[in-house]
């Protein structure tokens, strides 16, 4: 069982009580416990179990404007006092930052909506060897397929933030996963492809069936790949790749590349950086949202914010650090954004295909080639070719190519958007990229 | 050394009964018991930005029966937190009926010294060195517009408890030191990073202002990059130079060599033991016994002691690199590859320092047998799907080829190829062999491990070079 309220706060209360009394002027804590069951399988069969109960504690420890951190899984008593005792040591050593502070008192969240965050059912291993044998069943029905692993978490986790200024907060958390990953084998080649769903609720999580024979159905599609030219060609993103652009944006906009100069969206607020059509949404309040929170990881409220509107930047996601660095005040995103989505298009996912006679659908990438300090952008890619709205075959051993300043501006987004992930996008088109091949 | 039971209701003694009862009737199992003490001392934007010390302490406990494994971990040790994890294996396994095999290899040798690298070099003295880094490289170059800076130190105890009561156990010291600045001129923002690191002490590398070169190699490739213009589009000739860009080895045939993956039959690599994978001249090993480097161990996650393991060997493939699960299943020995990246994780066959050898040749005779490529000197970071083997890696220094000349730098570009083929593509080995300056970490299944790479320059006859220029 995940430990409850009291157990953190008391911890929590007993760290700020000791920093003080050891000379620090301000303190911040945060306790998290966190305890995962997961079953693995393997073709047909269980293949691992595997129980993790984390526990673990951060304590900043200011002294005026000198900062530092501890962090710790070990939460006995005697440990913890050598540990803040070393932090207090260390934060008397360490030079002044004039920007350092716990955030302003009136920014800190009020009241702590109930966001529906936390499913009080538990359920057992053999339930969840149940669900996956359903799924392998599914996934391993075709004989291309010729390997297949599947996997079933259940994670519960429970926190507390307290600092100086009274603030003390936290609740619980859980999250249901399933995930299918099979391989795929033909004469001339083997793929391998995904299907997952991860819910706050288990009652909400998609059927075990449809999971496998998804995640099947993707991998024999990309069997028999081909590589193509090099041209300049119009790229649909699946939304499973979409969302990593607006993961890049998130980063690009954050108070500390920003304030350190770092980011290619620097000086952009009020400023026009997507098409007219476009809109950003960070939406922390959501029911059941895999990215909702009543807080961030500093105690500042969280309102939603239109990131976006109309192709034009309205907001960094300011922290309190950078905030004061920057002149501006904290909005809440210390620890980064919550449920980011961008709102849905104006035409069909269908229509989006036959926007050009000849584009690529991109359904996955590899390689970290996103530079937020340029703004440039290359990465391994793997997909299909459609021609005329229709798929005709797949590809890989390409490369897309192009800056995000320019692939900004040209977004065509389709009307399909889901709350799959905490940061979701609808299908995407982006025009006058260009594909590295033969 | 820690002694993990001092200060618990649980005596080793109660600890190695419920160890040899959780295990009696399985293949393959221990009780890991891990106490690691971090430091990271961070200069960015002017200022010291961050200094956290990290103390972590925990166990997981494995069960493993034929090709199931049961794990359970936790941050309590205590009696009852260990006989929790008991029963949850039992439960997972109540099925087994295996005999445990007792058998591990053991070894004297050391290949790195038991320290602590954060304690042997004081907070006062790193904070200096970090201000006369930010300080040295900002008064160098007037379009310096950012410098970050910081040190990372570890110290990592470790002991396994077999079923039976052998025990094992390593102390293993980690540094890094990086550096990281940013250019502005005319508009335009370019950013050159190095680092050094292993398992030694601070000084070990930073002694004599050394600091001062990895500075002037981190503002190098910045200016490099400001003059860069648009890198080219499609297949062409590639020269990697040597060292670091090795980890192209690393994610086009290291990883599909994982034993994992091959008795899964998902690698690309499974069914080609013994046969010809890379063109005469190319040989390939993975090895932990290097002394002092980041990706050496005294003793791999489950105890056995590191050893060089030759993967390919003039081109023919000899090995895969086992842990003791994989090793068993597929009827050979443990390398000594069993790692995790800590006591949460499960063991998994992983990389150490994997190197290509040199040959004869030298860099400039490769240059100049190009007409159009590129010339790869230091890379970001890569991927690699496995069962397709296809695999990425992102340059942050590279030049274009023109006529057998090296032309202008373009720029960052990712380049992919094919695993399974790419090494047959090899053209020509340098003679000039060198291993990366300890900065690498590899990630498979959510688990980061430090690793070494190291190779000569290479000639490759064709890769896909991700650009943006027709």
């Amino acid at each position: 069982m995940v430990k409850d309220q009291e157990f953190l706060e008391k911890k929590a209360s007993y760290c700020l009580g000791l920093a003080k009394k050891l000379g620090a002027t301000n303190a911040n804590v945060i306790v998290n416990n966190s305890v995962s069951e997961t079953v693995n399988f393997r073709n047909k069969k269980l293949d691992e179990s595997n129980r993790s109960d984390d526990l673990r504690i951060s304590i900043t420890t200011y002294i005026g404007k000198k900062k530092s951190s501890i962090s710790s899984s070990n939460l006995v008593n005697d440990n913890l006092n050598i540990l803040i005792e070393k932090c207090i040591e260390t934060t008397k050593n360490t030079p002044e930052d004039e920007f350092n502070s716990l955030p302003d008192r009136d920014l800190l969240a009020k009241e702590v909506k109930d966001l529906n965050l936390y499913d009080d059912n538990h359920i057992e291993n053999n339930q969840k060897i149940d669900y996956l044998k359903k799924l392998e069943a599914a996934a391993s029905n075709d004989k291309k397929i010729i390997n297949t692993e599947s996997s079933f978490t259940q994670n519960k986790s429970n926190f507390i933030l307290a600092n100086s200024d009274g603030f003390c907060d936290g609740y619980k958390t859980s999250s249901f996963t399933a995930s299918s990953v099979t391989v795929a084998k033909d004469e001339q080649s083997m793929e391998r492809d995904y299907e997952y769903s991860s819910k706050c609720f288990l009652k909400d999580l998609d059927d075990a069936d449809e999971l496998g024979k998804l995640a099947a159905n993707q991998t024999i599609q990309k069997l028999s790949p081909k590589k193509i030219g090099s041209e300049k060609i119009a790229i649909i993103f699946d939304k499973r790749i979409a969302k990593g652009m607006l993961s890049t944006f998130a980063s690009a906009i954050s108070s500390s590349a920003i304030s350190r100069g770092t980011s290619f969206l620097k000086d952009k607020v009020n400023q026009k950086i997507f098409s007219d059509k476009i809109n950003v949404f960070d939406k922390p309040d959501m029911l059941k949202g895999l990215g909702s929170r009543s807080f961030d990881s500093e105690g500042v409220k969280t309102d939603t914010l239109k990131l976006v509107d109309q192709g034009v930047l309205k907001h960094y996601l300011i922290d309190t650090y950078n905030g004061k660095k920057l002149n501006l005040k904290s909005n809440g995103r210390c620890g980064g954004t919550s449920n980011l989505y961008f709102g849905n298009g104006n035409i069909s996912f269908k229509d989006l295909l036959n926007l050009n006679s000849k584009s690529l659908y991109i359904t996955e990438t590899i390689g970290h080639g996103s530079n937020i300090v340029t703004g440039d952008y290359s990465v391994g890619a793997t997909g299909f070719l459609v021609e005329n709205g229709e798929f005709k075959y797949p590809i890989n051993e390409i490369t897309i190519a192009g800056n995000f300043k320019d692939m900004f501006e040209n977004i065509t987004l389709a009307n399909d958007l889901e709350f799959k992930y905490a940061t979701n996008s609808p299908t995407m088109l982006i025009e006058g990229m260009v594909v590295a091949g033969k | 050394m820690s002694n993990f039971f001092e200060k618990t209701d649980l005596s080793r003694m109660e600890a190695e009964n419920i160890i040899s009862d959780t295990l009696q009737k399985c293949d393959d199992g221990e009780l890991y018991l891990e106490n690691s003490k971090s430091e990271s001392i961070l200069l960015d934007d002017n200022k010291i930005k961050n200094s956290s010390y990290n103390s972590d302490l925990g166990f997981g406990f494995r069960a493993i029966s034929d090709e199931v494994v049961a794990y359970s971990h936790s941050n309590e040790i205590s009696k009852n937190s260990l006989n929790q994890s008991s029963e949850n294996l039992k439960s997972t396994l109540k099925s087994a009926k295996g005999t445990y095999n007792h058998e591990i290899l053991k070894s004297n040798k050391k290949y790195y010294d038991n320290i602590n690298p954060i304690e042997q070099k004081s907070f006062d003295e790193k904070i200096k060195i970090l201000n006369d880094v930010n300080n040295y490289l900002r008064s160098k170059d007037k379009s310096i517009k950012q410098v970050t800076a910081n040190f990372l130190g570890e110290q990592k105890s470790l002991e396994i408890i077999r079923s039976g009561g052998e025990t094992l156990s390593d102390v293993r010291p980690l540094i890094r030191f990086n550096v990281s600045v940013m250019l502005e001129k005319n508009g335009r923002k370019e950013t050159g990073v190095y680092g050094i690191g292993g398992r030694q002490s601070y000084d070990s590398y930073l002694k004599d202002d050394n600091w001062k070169s990895v500075c002037d190699e981190a503002l190098r490739i910045a200016s490099v990059n400001l003059e860069s213009k648009p890198a080219p589009a499609g297949e062409m000739k590639v020269v990697l130079g040597p060292g670091w860009p090795a980890i192209l080895i690393h994610e086009a045939v290291g990883h599909g060599l994982e034993g994992d993956f091959n008795r899964k039959k998902t690698s690309a690599f499974h069914n080609l033991m013994g046969q010809k994978v890379a063109s005469e001249g190319v040989t390939i090993i993975d090895d932990g016994t290097l002394d002092k480097r980041r990706g050496s161990l005294t003793i791999d996650d489950e105890g056995t002691p590191t050893e060089k393991t030759v993967l390919i060997e003039n081109g023919i493939l000899k090995n895969f690199m086992q842990d003791r699960l994989n090793a068993r299943l597929m009827k050979t020995r443990s390398t000594g590859s069993g790692r995790r990246e800590n006591y949460r994780h499960i063991v998994l066959p992983r990389m150490r320092n994997t190197m290509m050898l040199g040959g004869n040749q030298t860099q400039d005779e490769m240059i100049k047998a190009v007409d159009k490529g590129i010339f790869a000197v230091s890379f970001g970071g890569g991927q690699v799907d496995i069962t397709s083997g296809k695999f990425v890696f992102n340059c942050t220094e590279a030049y274009e080829i023109v006529n057998g000349k090296i032309g202008s730098p373009i720029k960052g570009a990712t380049l992919i190829g094919d695993g399974p083929s790419i090494l047959k593509e090899v053209l020509m080995v340098g003679n000039d062999m060198m291993m990366d300056p300890g900065i690498g970490t590899c990630g498979k299944a959510g688990q980061g491990v430090p690793v070494g790479v190291a190779q000569p320059s290479i000639l490759i006859n064709k890769m896909t070079v991700g650009g943006t220029k027709l």
